[in-house]
């Protein structure tokens, strides 16, 4: 175990040099002189030049790419080009903003997925199945955005519905924007939870239903268990094995995500901050941004690959 | 006796479809037709792309133009969906833009796919340092989730709709690489592909001839299933405002500019959504199904 | 016999029962009309080969039969009690308790992600009522009873921790944790190497003598038959062919299936399922049954009569039980068919 934890460790380094580069080129790649948006348009060529020396856009690009690194392990990303501000700062007041964001969803997803997978799974073929996979497949093919502006409308706006239909709509529920109290916090979360939440209850079925099948649930049933221990305790302890994968890379998936539902919520997040300063052309921001949350979604996946390896280990057959 | 008559029903089945392929392929479509849900996916797609190739004709309004005095309309008899600020008929916007959305899911998968089948068959045939090295560049490119990958190609490369359309490619090449290294490497296993290499086959006719056509269910699978996230990438990129730029009547812009009138106008973001989801739900069917289909396991 | 209520003879009687899976057109009749029984502290024997109806009758005694199979009709006595008339909280008060059950692989049997521990205390604890720590107690006590060295360790250990023969072990741990009066076993040995067979089986025999119960076992092995069974079933096609005490079968089979049976045994390997070179032909499936006897269109002495109708299961006056023409009044064939004609020859 403590060897597959090292060279799983050893195994992330390659990737974490590719994803610095990657970031590091983007701002090498997008058109323009990063100097000359800095100083403006109208600046005078000595002082574009003096911020290209500044910045050390004139050195080649293999030590660029060292001092970006070097100056990032040390947790310098750079200045904002908007605000001047240190990018770890900007970054720093919003990073646990979308950690939390994708936190709950997550929560939230695998609590509802969950559920509905085993409901599903032990009423197989029966009415609630068909409903219950029905709503899971629609919550996979809905654009995030686009329910989150839903549910704005009807949780936080409020439409106008006729008296006889049996919904209730209300614009004091829950807040549209922003981040921090629980009615903010509602829509957002279930906004970005919901596709996850599709995801992990299909995964749960089918996993459910290959465990369900196996010889030792049988045995359970023989020595005389509740059919309901047999489910929750026998059954779903394997299940769940394979749900964990899916629920680590749900969480990763999340924080991008995040991208497009705290842009719909004005959510101050990592997400809303990428957008906004691709908007601004704010490319120090952007990079340094992107690569916090690539390192966030590589940890995450070294920890659920470690979670399924040590959970795994028992149904090793040889 | 028993060996004889094993001997009898190989000669029968032989006799009755020459190619084991084709064999395949007939039980594969049988059984997608009895799945409902693929189906009703099947069909649903085959009406959107009539309505993208024919409805532009036959639209009542065009979809760029204004009528200013008719802005913000509400649902009626003269505008389905309403019309949008501008005071275009939202019902004709949508119907010119599925032909756009087929499309970007469309290349985008097909040019991600191919990418991705080369260099996952490229890393399962050759192994080693080939494949190491590959598959260390897939890990790399999966390190960005979901949609950020796609947001950085697109900040490099500037918003449009054929950027998007790169974008979520090169975002769906390391899926495509994983699932076709993987069925390469248990195609690669099987004897006669030893035997081919001692026939002295070239490893191009053995890849082309012998392995590709022996891992194309689980490529149309995930074709399939990939046409319906590439929607929703790439939609959401223009929702973002970083892909189809105005006045393309591409849906997820068309929902951003609904965003706006959440208060007056809740249905200029409404449609565009529900058309998002109908070709979504349609893809990700039909795919569900194939993939059943395609499943040995699954009975008839 | 007395015949008062609740008074037995037989731990378990099963009467014409009837399992059938249903599929969406067609009915698949995969037990039809078993009848057999087990005198108290008896191990009876139920041989036939794959799809014979043998296991899915060992779980309709238990009500364990899965979607889409269902028990249709007949009655399983227990105690004289029939169980087809329980609830199902009145049948989890008997399964693992009085009744006791071991499958055939022992590798997917028990739960990857429980302990063994965990995994016979849990019969103590929802039948007895014990506690954790004691359930423990009396698991090793058990795990000790059934030969596993060092219990106290293993029963910390995961079943991937545990040979194939350790796992079964744990199996009949398990199944008498709570000393059952009727163990069934489906084909227990199946799965193992040959030494450790001869092991397990030892040790079931033992336990079955030290502890009284009766013991229904499956198999396909006619050698683990004659090592262990007081009677034996032939079944057949879903149905029971012949029930006799196991000398009478060794010595003088009736039903042309079991000589058949008895015969292809090869001298050093008692599998059946191995090569049936002796009867011809294959197990028909139950959803393509012959009207006939089942066993007709295999036998060396099928006539019209056995081809188009189905013999009754005949009980002389010593209880024992025959399915085949050849023996009643209506044969029509060869009035002197001496159907060990073969066997006589070989030997």
């Amino acid at each position: 175990m403590f060897k597959f934890i090292i060279r799983r460790i050893i195994q992330t380094i390659p990737v974490l040099i590719g994803v610095s580069i990657l970031v590091f080129s983007l701002m090498h790649l997008v058109p323009g002189d990063p100097a000359q948006i800095m100083a403006g348009e109208s600046a005078p060529k000595e002082q574009v030049e003096n911020i290209r020396e500044r910045l050390g856009l004139n050195d080649p690009l293999p030590v660029q790419y060292f001092n970006y690194v070097s100056d990032a392990v040390q947790g310098d990303l750079g200045n904002s080009m908007r605000s001047g501000r240190d990018v770890t700062a900007e970054i720093g007041a919003r990073f646990w903003v979308t950690v939390e964001l994708a936190f709950y969803s997550t929560v939230v997803a695998v609590f509802i997925g969950l559920i509905a997978g085993v409901v599903s799974a032990t009423k197989r073929y029966t009415f609630t199945d068909t409903a219950i996979m029905i709503i899971a497949l629609f919550g996979l093919s809905m654009p995030n955005f686009w329910l989150g502006l839903m549910l704005i409308q009807w949780f936080a706006i409020g439409i106008d519905l006729p008296a006889w239909v049996p919904f209730i709509s209300d614009t004091s529920w829950f807040s549209p924007s922003g981040w921090g109290s629980f009615k903010q916090i509602v829509l957002p979360v279930l906004t970005l939870g919901t596709g996850s939440a599709a995801i992990i209850a299909r995964m749960t079925r089918s996993s459910m239903l290959d465990v369900i099948g196996q010889d030792y649930i049988r045995t359970a049933r023989a020595k005389g268990v509740k059919e309901r221990v047999v489910i929750y305790r026998h059954a779903l302890k394997n299940a769940l094995i394979p749900v964990v994968t899916v629920v680590g890379l749900q969480f990763g998936g999340l924080l991008g995500g995040a991208v497009l539902t705290e842009t719909v919520f004005a959510v101050n997040g990592m997400g809303k901050l990428i957008i906004d300063s691709i908007q601004a052309r704010d490319f120090p921001v952007v990079q340094g941004t992107i690569l916090v949350v690539a390192l966030l979604f590589v940890f995450v996946n070294l920890l659920v690959d470690i979670a399924y390896r040590y959970l795994n280990k028992r149904i090793d057959l040889d | 006796m028993s060996h004889s008559t094993e001997h009898i029903d190989n000669t029968r089945t032989a006799v009755k479809s020459p190619n084991p392929r084709l064999k395949n392929w007939n039980i594969v479509f049988r059984k997608l037709k009895k799945n409902k849900s693929a189906v009703v996916g099947g069909i649903l797609i085959i009406l959107f792309i009539i309505i993208a190739i024919i409805g532009p004709y036959i639209t009542p309004y065009a979809p760029q133009t204004q009528n200013l005095v008719n802005k913000l309309q509400p649902p009626s008899g003269d505008h389905w969906f309403g019309t949008d600020n501008f005071g275009r008929d939202i019902f004709s916007r949508i119907i010119h833009g599925t032909g756009l959305t087929l499309m970007v899911g469309f290349f985008s998968v097909l040019l991600g796919a191919t990418v991705g089948i080369l260099l996952g068959i490229v890393a399962g045939y050759y192994g080693g340092r080939t494949d190491s090295i590959i598959m260390r560049l897939m890990d790399i490119l999966l390190a960005f989730p979901g949609i950020l990958l796609a947001l950085a190609i697109v900040t490099v490369l500037g918003g449009s709709l054929v950027n998007v359309v790169i974008a979520v490619a090169i975002s769906s090449i390391p899926v495509f690489a994983r699932i076709v290294r993987g069925s390469t490497l248990s195609v690669k296993k099987l004897e006669y592909i030893d035997a081919m290499r001692a026939l002295g086959a070239s490893d191009g006719r053995i890849i082309f001839r012998h392995i590709l056509p022996n891992i194309t269910s689980p490529i149309i699978v995930q074709a399939t299933l990939n046409i319906a996230t590439a929607i929703l990438s790439a939609s959401g990129l223009s929702f973002l405002g970083l892909g189809a730029q105005p006045p393309q009547p591409e849906w997820g812009a068309m929902l951003s500019e609904g965003r706006n009138y959440l208060y007056n106008a809740p249905h200029v973001a409404l449609f565009p959504g529900l058309a998002i989801v109908a070709v979504v739900l349609a893809f990700n069917m039909l795919g569900d199904g194939l993939r059943d289909a395609f499943d040995p396991k699954t009975k008839e | 016999m007395t015949s008062k209520p609740n008074s037995y003879d037989n731990i378990l009687e099963i009467k014409d029962l009837q399992t059938s899976f249903f599929t969406k057109d067609l009915e698949v009749k995969a037990v039809d009309g078993v009848s057999f029984a087990i005198p108290k502290g008896k191990v009876l024997g139920v041989v036939g080969e794959s799809g014979s109806g043998k296991s899915i009758t060992s779980l309709s005694i238990l009500r364990l039969v899965e979607e889409p199979g269902k028990i249709k009709g007949g009655e399983i006595l227990f105690k004289g009690e029939n169980l087809l008339e329980k609830t199902e909280a009145g049948m989890r008060k008997i399964r693992g308790n009085e009744i006791s059950m071991i499958f055939q692989e022992p590798m997917t049997s028990l739960n990857p992600t429980f302990t063994v521990g965990q995994q016979i205390s849990e019969s103590y604890i929802i039948h007895e009522g014990l506690n954790k720590k004691q359930a423990k107690q009396r698991s090793i006590e058990m795990l000790k009873l059934v030969g596993i060295p060092s219990p106290e360790k293993r029963i910390n250990q995961y079943p991937y921790e545990l040979s194939g023969g350790m796992r079964q072990r744990v199996m009949i741990a398990m199944a008498l944790a709570c000393n059952p009066e009727l163990l069934i076993a489906d084909e227990p040995t199946t799965a193992l190497d040959v030494t450790i067979q001869a092991q397990i089986l030892d040790l079931f025999k033992n336990l079955q003598q030290e502890l009284g119960m009766g013991v229904l076992l499956i198999t396909h092995d006619l050698g683990v038959v004659a090592e262990t069974c007081d009677y034996v079933a032939v079944m057949y096609g879903g149905q029971v062919v012949e029930y006799t005490d196991a000398d009478t079968l060794f010595k003088s089979p009736k039903h042309p299936y079991t000589v058949g049976l008895m015969q292809s045994i090869p001298p050093h390997d008692h599998d059946i399922e191995g090569d049936l070179s002796v009867i011809k032909g294959s197990v028909p499936s139950p959803a393509e049954m012959p009207i006939g006897c089942r066993f007709a269109p295999r036998c060396p002495f099928a006539t019209d009569l056995c081809r188009t109708k189905l013999p009754a299961l005949e009980t002389d006056e010593e209880g024992k039980q025959i399915r085949c023409w050849i023996y009643s009044d209506e044969w029509d064939g060869a009035p002197e068919v001496n159907i060990h004609a073969n066997k006589e020859r070989t030997t």
